[in-house]
């Protein structure tokens, strides 16, 4: 476990990987992360020189979707050498070790390299009274959180569980469940949401790490700005029928045929950020969009809560699922109609009296002169 | 002697105030057809028309146009509001900041006379106010506020389409409220009020017109309003 750690040029040729590979993955990686070309060669010279950090992968509240998906990442290498090598000291759902084995692992790798470790946490964590709906050998996670994030170097929360809550944390939030950044103050974390998010961008983020020593360059909701800064609507293949004004209307419709603008079937690309559009799913082969669907805008906070999924504009809060804020504008609206025309009636026959003062008063001021 | 002349009344007693100056006027109006095109588009924007077409979509960009109108009309909007702002510094004390702050004991005094007067229709001294009356720049008060919340949700979800730093600079919004979805909701719902304060504004103008009778309604056009003399001079000294 303590012996000099291999690099990861290093494992990636005892694996058999030949270096014309390994050149083809640094420029993937350097490519996904967003570096310039002149950067490939510092991504090669950074994982033939550097040793690989210890990782730990940690599972809370979670289905496990983002290692399906970080698995599924189009470049072999990523899962055979992140997942198989890089270093995975500790993840529940791959790791050979199971019982007190798998948890001496876990506590080695944080004692041992204590300040050097990445954590890797996927799920989110349930607190409070509902501590226990989550636990692992007995200790809830919050307990288990609190002990591994201490000793990281970095966090990284995968997936929307981890950065925002996701479904187990939608109204009325029965377990608490609370995303990582919530509960761990000053450490460094980077939020990778998505349900899942996609494998290429969970790997770009590590290799951004191992790359630069440092974590990539994040935007206002701590998401790395290489995969996050755009919104699907930006990237989209479809967007010029939105500028065109050229709608689906529903999903039967010769316009959902033509491949138009899901805006009105309840899109959320305009409000969701991500790289599906660029990146895309299944090694490049599509996303949710292009296979006719709207985006459920499964990388943003609350998305549960923004429902329907199938509607433009979200429910109105308080006011039931089939209210929107156009229903309760027009029934306000009306109100107010209403309330108008009664005042105008009221106030027609009360103040008659006083305008009619008013006339008189004119009349008698010009009688006078 | 004909009806007409003896509802008139005698000038020698009227004094007419200059309330709203040039460009409190200017800024009115600006307002009006900025607010106007932006809740119009805004609500095509929201709820597009099945507008059909067969050619294909690079030959065509209304949507885009609708949407390019409500962002100029977004700036106008703003640049408006500032020159507001420097109004109610550089202005006569009718445009002034002061008037629209319900912080004073009298303002919240004349606050119910006026609910309970022009609202209720209760009864009670009638109440003569030269500039605003307090609930009206009560109304406004509330109103500004809902002004800068659309200018910051607005620059706020435009960010994602601007690197430009004055778009940035809003962009700490979308993360307080919860992501760009909640913004845009809040947006869309903040249009209804215009839509409802617009409702009752106008209303309440023509109220005040008809029953005061001192040019409530042309004062935005002339800047002028008319009161008796004595009450004139008992207000002002």
């Amino acid at each position: 476990m303590t012996k000099q750690a291999n690099t990861l040029y290093q494992e990636i040729r005892q694996k058999g990987y030949s270096r014309r590979d390994f050149m083809k993955f640094c420029s993937t990686m350097a490519a996904f992360i967003g570096i310039e070309a002149h950067g490939i060669g510092r991504v090669a010279h950074a994982l033939e020189t550097k040793p690989r950090p210890p990782v730990v992968w940690m599972h809370f509240q979670e289905c496990t979707c983002c290692s399906e998906s970080f698995i599924r990442s189009s470049h072999p290498i990523v899962a055979d050498i992140l997942l198989d090598n890089i270093s995975l000291n500790y993840t529940e759902t791959l790791q050979a070790a199971s019982g007190h084995m798998a948890e001496k692992s876990l506590h080695d790798t944080i004692t041992n390299h204590h300040g050097e470790y990445i954590l890797l946490v996927e799920g989110s964590v349930p607190t409070g009274d509902q501590e226990y709906c989550c636990c692992i050998g007995g200790r809830s996670a919050l307990d288990i959180l609190k002990e591994v994030a201490e000793g990281a170097k970095a966090i990284i929360a995968w997936g929307s569980c981890a950065s925002n809550g996701c479904v187990q944390a939608a109204s009325p939030n029965p377990t608490s469940a609370t995303p990582i950044h919530k509960i761990i103050k000053g450490k460094p974390i980077v939020k990778v949401p998505g349900c899942p998010p996609i494998g290429e961008v969970m790997a770009g983020v590590i290799v951004h790490v191992l790359t630069f020593d440092r974590l990539p360059e994040l935007d206002s909701s701590g998401r790395p700005k290489a995969f996050y800064s755009r919104r699907i609507h930006d990237t989209c293949y479809r967007r010029p029928n939105y500028d065109a004004g050229l709608f689906v209307e529903s999903f039967d419709d010769a316009n959902a045929k033509k491949g138009y603008c899901l805006y009105k079937m309840g899109c959320r690309g305009p409000v969701t950020y991500n790289a599906c559009g660029v990146t895309r799913w299944n090694n490049g082969v599509g996303f949710p969009i292009q296979a006719g669907h709207g985006c459920i805008g499964c990388s943003e906070a609350n998305f549960w809560d923004n429902g329907p999924f199938y509607r433009h504009l979200a429910s109105f809060p308080g006011f039931g699922i089939e209210s929107t804020a156009d229903k309760v504008g027009l029934v306000a609206t009306g109100a107010t109609a209403v309330a108008i025309a009664a005042h105008a009636t009221l106030s027609t026959i009360r103040q008659r009296k006083n305008v009619q003062e008013k006339v008189d008063e004119s009349k008698a001021e010009f009688e006078q002169n | 002697m004909t009806q007409t002349t003896t509802r008139m009344m005698k000038w020698d007693n009227m004094r007419r105030v200059y309330v709203y100056s040039v460009p409190t006027r200017i800024f009115h109006w600006l307002n009006v057809l900025a607010i106007l095109t932006l809740i119009l588009t805004g609500y095509v924007i929201g709820n597009p028309p099945a507008l059909m077409s067969n050619k294909e979509a690079s030959f065509g960009y209304w949507f885009g146009t609708i949407r390019f109108i409500h962002f100029v009309a977004a700036i106008i909007f703003v640049l408006n509001f500032i020159f507001r702002i420097y109004i109610s510094f550089a202005g006569n004390k009718y445009e002034n900041w002061r008037s629209f702050l319900p912080v004073s004991k009298r303002f919240w005094k004349s606050f119910w006379q006026a609910l309970k007067l022009d609202i209720f229709q209760m009864k009670g001294k009638e109440m003569i106010i030269i500039g605003h009356n307090p609930l009206a720049s009560f109304t406004y008060f509330i109103l500004f506020i809902v002004f800068i919340f659309q200018i910051i949700s607005g620059f706020g979800m435009y960010a994602a389409m601007s690197d430009k730093a004055i778009y940035q600079a809003f962009v700490w919004i979308v993360p307080l409220m919860g992501g760009d979805a909640a913004v845009r909701f809040w947006h869309h719902m903040a249009t209804w009020f215009f839509v409802i304060f617009s409702m009752f504004h106008v209303y309440l103008v023509f109220y005040h017109d008809s029953v005061e009778g001192r040019g409530m309604l042309s004062s935005m056009a002339g800047g002028w309003k008319f009161f008796k003399k004595d009450i004139y001079l008992k207000k002002e000294n």
